[in-house]
């Protein structure tokens, strides 16, 4: 177990951790933000997130065959990127519409089941759509490496800590410092309050599906980088981690949402040097029971907690 | 306050929680420029009457009116639009958020950014402990200082009609005193103002007309001077506060 020492091998699984925690914390701001407003599990997320990695294939690959993306293979990404979002923001506002506001003043189990039919139904429509078969993700970032000090760290890693990074200042600024974010905030606390300051509590609750959304989306395009391999059942297991890592932050809480999504993509990268690799799924779900168990509000705790 | 126009008209409302009958044909009309408060002990329906006037609860029947058009079938938030604001029963502020922010959403349907700036030094004026702890995060404010915020909040869309759900509600006799002579002064100001109130004395000094309301359909209405003298609001509305 020397090698555990080794302060290179502790930077390359910090690196690591940190690159896939990236990914979960985009995807569990989703989670977190529906929840901090609906008090509902969006359990299609993880399919939203497999259509943004698709929108972004399809858009890359195109880019890709047509020659687009050797003239200008920076600007294919962002679109590639944009893609992703536009697709998951428009999927996650038309399951608001369809399949959560309906069932807005209904029991609470009725949504969450709503849920898992759409997530199922998105699964079995890509499956229809790419026959079943697994895709591609086509190279477009050379997968170069830079050695800091002994140790290797690939642009891919550089470019999605860095993005994720990017994405989450963006959303907190929004949440912090716009009308409309503000507005999502007061929400969250008081929906009968925020409807007699005049705010569309409905379109509020839109915005939100959307921003969580297009989150997901550009995690899904992330995910097809680094991993290349995609298919349609791909959203199930990153969406349930994701979903763990909102709950280690304290589901509700948007700050806790990016550290969970942090410490858990952490707590895999060194797992594995501790047990087979074929086991790290199960540090995430050892995770989730244990903090049910003892720390149900998380971390940092529920923000939300007036309203039950 | 000369009387003007009608500005709010309901006419014959009904509103219930499921099964529960809580308006049983409600009348009301308040006045362009007047303050109107409406008494009634716990449960009789005052809550009820300004959710429903806000389009937070529905009408099964009967009309609402404001400045001549129908309001019955709006949306909350398009009723702060066309001007009615409301200070909800037990302030319901935003306890996550800063005092300016409060004042911020309060001011959501505005876009006019300069005068909203102006006004926000108004609400100062009326309440300069707000000022000093514009930061502050609005669930550590004390429970006078959430209801002046709660106020300050409902003045930054600049109503033309203000609701106001038992605002001396758990407050010190001289904060309740300080917080009517605010009222008055908005009204001065051109602020049409609906109050309701289980503190009837108070609310008849600074109130022109007032209704009285028991389970659900109004009983009595009259100047406030004659409601004083009445008997029944006297023993039911008056004893209790000048014992
Ligand atoms: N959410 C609700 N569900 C069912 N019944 C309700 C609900 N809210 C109020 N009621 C009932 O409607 C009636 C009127 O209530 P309302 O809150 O309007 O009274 P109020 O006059 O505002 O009383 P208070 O002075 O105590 O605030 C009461 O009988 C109450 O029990
Ligand atoms: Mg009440």
């Amino acid at each position: 177990m020397s090698y555990l020492l080794n302060p290179e091998v502790i930077i390359n699984q910090i690196i690591n951790g940190l690159t896939i925690g990236g990914i979960y914390a985009l995807m569990a701001l989703g989670y977190t933000l529906v929840y901090g407003i609906l008090f509902m599990i969006n359990f299609a997320h993880g399919e939203i997130f497999m259509f943004g990695s698709f929108g972004g294939f399809a858009a890359l690959t195109y880019f890709v065959n047509s020659g687009f993306a050797d003239a200008h293979p920076g600007f294919s990404i962002i679109i590639a990127f944009l893609v992703a979002m536009i697709i998951s923001s428009v999927l996650g506002a038309l399951l608001e519409r369809i399949a959560y506001r309906p069932l807005r003043n209904a029991p609470r189990l009725a949504p969450l089941i709503s849920a898992i039919g759409a997530s199922i139904f998105l699964q079995n429509v890509m499956m229809l759509i790419i026959k079943a078969r697994m895709q591609v993700y086509p190279d477009i970032i050379p997968e170069k490496f830079i050695e800091i000090g002994g140790v290797s760290i690939s642009y891919f890693q550089i470019f999605i800590i860095l993005g994720s990074i990017f994405l989450m200042v963006g959303l907190y600024l929004f949440i912090q410092k716009t009308k409309t974010g503000k507005a999502m905030r007061a929400v969250a606390e008081d929906r009968e309050a925020a409807s007699l300051m005049g705010i569309d509590v409905n379109r509020i609750i839109l915005t939100t599906f959307v921003i969580g959304s297009a989150l997901a989306g550009a995690a899904g395009v992330m995910v097809g980088i680094y991993y290349t391999q995609i298919n349609h059942m791909m959203g199930f297991i990153p969406g349930i981690k994701a979903f763990t890592a909102a709950v280690l932050g304290g589901i509700g809480n948007v700050a806790g949402a990016m550290l969970g999504g942090f410490f858990l993509g952490l707590a895999e990268a060194f797992g594995v040097l501790f047990m087979p690799a074929e086991y790290k799924d199960v540090i995430a779900f050892g995770l989730l029971v244990l903090v049910l168990i003892f720390r149900p509000r998380g971390i940092l705790g529920e923000v939300v907690s007036e309203r039950t | 306050m000369s009387q003007g126009q009608p500005l709010l008209d309901i006419q014959d409302i009904h509103t219930y929680y499921g099964n529960i009958h809580a308006l049983k044909g409600l009348s009301l009309v308040v006045n362009e420029g007047e303050i109107v408060t409406l008494i009634g002990s716990n449960g009789a329906g005052k809550s009820t009457m300004l959710k429903t006037v806000s389009g937070v609860l529905k009408s099964r029947e009967g009309r609402i009116s404001f400045a001549g058009t129908r309001i019955d079938n709006l949306a909350p938030h398009k009723i702060v639009r066309i001007g009615i604001s409301q200070v909800p029963e037990g302030r319901k502020i935003f306890s996550h958020l800063t005092i300016t922010e409060n004042l911020e959403m309060g001011a959501f349907v505005r876009n006019d950014t300069s005068r909203i700036r102006t006004d926000n030094e108004g609400v100062f004026d009326l309440f300069p402990r707000l000022k000093d702890r514009q930061q502050q995060i609005a669930g550590t404010l004390s429970g006078g200082e959430q209801q002046m915020l709660a106020i300050a909040r409902a003045l930054m869309a600049r109503p033309r009609l203000l609701l106001l759900d038992e605002p001396s509600m758990g407050l010190a006799p001289l904060l309740v005193e300080a917080i009517f002579d605010t009222i008055i002064r908005i009204n001065r100001e051109g602020t049409t103002t609906l109050l309701v109130e289980q503190n009837a004395l108070m609310a008849f000094q600074i109130a022109t007309r007032g209704y009285v309301i028991q389970t659900g359909r109004i009983v009595l209405e009259d100047r406030t001077e004659n409601l004083s003298e009445n008997e029944m609001v006297q023993n039911l509305y008056l004893g209790v506060d000048m014992e």
